[in-house]
């Protein structure tokens, strides 16, 4: 039992140290040469437009279920005209970006692991590296960077649909007129709540796709390795993005309020 | 520890890095994975434009030495030079000058699925020497009709079979014209007239652009036809003949044992000790 406890220990020791190995490298690829800088506009369409349509549906649906759950609530207090600020407040702090990075955790975090464990498993990285090649610099800091810079304009997308997708219950299955509901979106905002929505989303992108990178890396034992390395990823940025959140915010509560 | 840090130069390291030394050198060289040793006190060199084939039973550590020479892996013990340069202490960034003079062909081909057989074999000179695009065209051009592939240009590596993918891997690793190429069971899983094609390729590549090539393999048949014999071009055609002589010399065996060394020398002194020595008999019948 003690020998299972310091091998789990060690090994998830290992991890974290080679996951800081790869942040460090992935910033010093940032600011030295070789830089690829087409594979970053790759990674660019592939994070950022290939992540649109589940954004936008996903921000759209919850946008609506907030108006709906908090309407008939409102309600009982007479208060059905407050909906917007409930909808904007959540949707702009909070639940623009996690839910953005829940998604993009599944679809891109999920996405890079199977691609770099396929690769690892097949030797295409090795083959990489036996073509002076770094793979950090070809494939870790584009995805890195792409996700740095997608994720924050996807949440600001899906925080933006999630308020329209309020106004459209707030105005059909609610009655409240559209001057009514956009009046209590921007009632409900203050220029700490919109700086929360727009600054968490760079940690919560960096997190979601360096662990992503990190375990399709580390990626060993062919295909079932692979279909492994996929769950984990998807599990522990899944994870993190709730964990990392929640250290943000409290940190920006001290920091802005 | 002979060969550890500060230790003197052996007697085979001064040969080896002397005037007109060897390309590839490999002195006392030791590493584990985890407990188990993989190999120990490896030593060998590879003259230019010679070929050793490396032979051994699974897990004896043959593709764990082409590893080590490109960098991939680090030894735990002992010295390795590539072209005079000592290169089991260099860093990542610093491997990457050696690489640019070696060329490996991976198990399975190690082909990257996302791109087209012409942006696979021309990938080092687009990406990485930044070759003018007609040039770098050119010399796929080249070495895809080098190994009869020049029709496959766009094809994607999931389109094409194994022989292919294998011979596509070849064209990869000498597209930048690398004098030093490394094989791994380049003929593993193919079929006779598919690995003589790529056998084939290794003798002219060795005979005709004088690249030096380490080759590990399990198939005997494809390891004696490259120690075996030499392609020699005549106007425009090409003969793969005995080789004999001197010629002969060039390629050596080395048998792998337990990671150690358990024999070196040229394809009629394997077929001698095989006669004497029960494990390379066994491993040769």
């Amino acid at each position: 039992m003690t020998g299972r406890f310091v091998e789990f220990t060690k090994s998830a020791l290992l991890e974290v140290q080679e996951y800081v190995f790869l942040v460090g490298k992935f910033f010093r690829g940032l600011v030295t040469r070789p830089f690829y800088y087409r594979d970053v506009l790759e990674q660019f369409d592939a994070i950022g437009v290939g992540s649109l349509t589940v954004v936008l549906l996903t921000g759209m649906f919850t946008g609506m279920v907030l108006a709906l759950q908090s309407g008939f609530t409102l309600d009982q207090f007479g208060a059905r005209s407050m909906v917007g600020r409930l909808v904007s407040a959540s949707i702009v702090k909070e639940l623009g970006p996690v839910l953005t990075g829940l998604m993009v955790a599944g679809r891109v975090g999920s996405g890079i692991a199977a691609e770099l464990g396929s690769m690892m498993v097949t030797d295409q990285i090795a083959a990489l590296r036996a073509l002076g090649t770094d793979p950090i610099r070809k494939l870790v800091v584009p995805r890195i960077l792409a996700g740095l810079i997608m994720v924050p304009l996807l949440t600001i997308i899906a925080s933006g649909i999630g308020m329209v997708g309020g106004w459209i219950v707030t105005t059909s299955l609610l009655h409240v007129a559209s001057s009514v509901y956009w009046n209590a979106v921007v009632q409900g905002l203050f220029i700490q709540d919109v700086w929360m929505g727009l600054i968490k989303p760079f940690f919560l992108g960096f997190t979601i796709v360096s662990i992503g990178c990190h375990v399709g890396l580390r990626t060993t034992g062919g295909t079932q390795g692979v279909g492994r390395s996929t769950t984990n990823a998807v599990v522990a940025s899944s994870v993190s993005v709730i964990a990392v959140d929640y250290l943000v915010t409290q940190f920006l509560i001290v920091l802005m309020y | 520890m002979a060969n550890g840090e500060g230790a003197p130069r052996s007697a085979l390291l001064d040969e080896a890095l002397g005037p007109g030394g060897p390309i590839i050198v490999l002195d006392g060289v030791w590493l584990a994975f985890d407990e188990k040793e993989i190999l120990k006190n490896v030593s060998f060199t590879l003259q230019t434009g010679h070929t050793k084939i490396i032979l051994g039973a699974s897990g004896a550590g043959k593709s764990t030495i082409l590893r080590l020479i490109l960098g991939l892996l680090t030894p735990d013990r002992g010295r390795i030079f590539v072209n005079g340069e000592r290169i089991d202490e260099m860093t990542e960034d610093q491997l990457m000058a050696v690489r640019t003079d070696l060329g490996m062909v991976f198990q399975e081909g190690a082909l990257f699925d996302s791109l087209t057989v012409r942006e696979n074999v021309g990938y080092k000179l687009y990406e990485e020497l930044h070759w003018p695009i007609d040039q770098a065209d050119a010399r796929v051009r080249e070495v895809l009709g080098f190994i009869g592939l020049a029709e496959y240009l766009d094809r994607m590596p999931g389109e094409l079979s194994g022989g292919q993918r294998r011979r596509v891997a070849i064209a990869r690793a000498m597209a930048a014209k690398p004098r030093i190429l490394l094989y791994d069971e380049a003929t593993t899983g193919l079929d006779p007239i598919t690995a003589l094609t790529v056998d084939q390729e290794i003798v002219k590549l060795r005979d005709l652009e004088s690249v030096s090539s380490i080759l590990v393999t399990h198939q005997l048949r494809d390891a004696f036809f490259v120690a075996e014999h030499t392609a020699v071009r005549q106007g425009s055609s090409l003969s793969f003949d005995r080789a004999a002589g001197r010629k002969a010399a060039e390629a050596e065996f080395i048998i792998l044992r337990d990671g150690r060394i358990a024999f070196e020398g040229t394809a009629q002194e394997v077929r001698e000790i095989a006669k004497k020595d029960e494990y390379i008999h066994a491993f040769l019948s």
